[in-house]
């Protein structure tokens, strides 16, 4: 419950821009000149800040640089102190997706061979966020922003069916691509209220990069190995599916700590800790 | 310390510096000037407007 009302803060926060919504118009203002830590498209009208996968993209794509030190020390700066935190706790698609899984239908876990599917962000990272806006670009030597253009629901729904709403003379410019990125939409959505989070954990790059921070993000779960019996209840509590009390810096962990309070022996922390656990006598005593 | 949060510590001084070697560069003027504008390429629908 707490998470949920971190979670729909920061959704508000990020998106408070109501007269947008209104108006088919985007916010232009000086808060556009930073990213926000999860992924929110720039052009929804509710918009305040920049979505940092938009924005290394707009910044790769340019003929001027190439290589991003703002976006990607931006990235670098949120996924340094919290990590997949972010997933978990602030962005809002990830929000969206949660709320859907809510519907009361079958639900379907990724294991097995499935959860190999997580690879194909590292993929969607790689080249539509780096390689096709750095080499595929214009005659005026600007990249396009690929992920966006070609996958990004939250772009979607976050912005084109807001806008759209509002102005239908943006009909106009309707075309496949349009209809390719509807698909992808309504895949995601549909598939949301099956699988928990499809989106963060298959196609999401910035997932990906706060994944590869996890392991050393200032934020960490930990997992005392002296209380640990190893019962696996984390686990089964997990939706993701994940083994805590082995990997507790696994790349696809979000954070969302609803594994502590399952574990019968209070094994399992999270938080920002600077100093490590002071031995136990017996150690102290061999 | 942990080796952890040296490690996270570095990422996170290295971060600072590139934001403001980033700014310095006037990267965020660029990243501006994309977010105001309403990127219909971006949402699928077709050019910058």
């Amino acid at each position: 419950m707490k998470r949920k009302i971190v979670q729909a803060f920061s959704a508000i926060i990020t998106n408070a821009n109501i007269q947008g919504f209104l108006k088919g118009t985007i916010y232009k203002g000086k808060f556009k000149n930073i990213c926000v830590p999860g992924l929110n498209c720039y052009s929804c009208p509710g918009a305040l800040g920049s979505c940092p996968i938009g924005s290394l993209q707009a910044v790769l794509g340019s003929y001027k640089y190439k290589i991003s030190f703002y976006v990607s020390g931006l990235i670098l700066l949120f996924g340094g102190l919290l990590g997949r935190w972010i997933c978990g706790w602030l962005c809002p698609f990830g929000l969206l997706q949660e709320l859907l899984y809510k519907i009361p239908i079958k639900k379907v876990k990724l294991k097995g061979n499935l959860q190999k599917l997580r690879w194909i962000k590292y993929v969607v990272l790689a080249v539509f966020v780096i390689i096709l806006p750095l080499f595929v670009t214009n005659i005026a030597g600007y990249g396009s922003p690929a992920f966006c253009k070609y996958i990004c629901p939250a772009g979607t729904i976050e912005a084109a069916l807001p806008l759209i709403l509002a102005d239908s003379s943006l009909l106009l410019g309707v075309g496949w691509l349009f209809f390719l990125k509807v698909s992808i939409a309504l895949a995601v959505v549909i598939s949301s209220m099956i699988i928990f989070r499809p989106f963060c954990r298959i196609l999401c790059p910035l997932g990906a990069i706060y994944g590869w921070l996890n392991k050393i993000s200032l934020y960490q779960m930990e997992i005392d190995t002296d209380l640990c019996t190893s019962c696996g209840r984390c686990q089964e509590q997990c939706k993701l599916d994940i083994e805590i009390y082995k990997n507790p810096t696994s790349a696809e962990c979000i954070r969302c700590g609803e594994c502590i309070p399952v574990c019968p022996t209070q094994a399992i922390t999270s938080g920002i800790k600077f100093r490590k656990k002071p031995q136990s006598t017996e150690d102290k005593i061999i | 310390m942990k080796r952890k949060t040296i490690y996270g510590m570095s990422i996170i001084i290295i971060a600072v510096g590139m934001i403001i070697f980033g700014i310095f560069r006037e990267e965020a003027v660029d990243v501006f000037n994309k977010a105001i504008r309403i990127c219909l390429e971006c949402i699928g629908i077709g050019w910058l407007l």
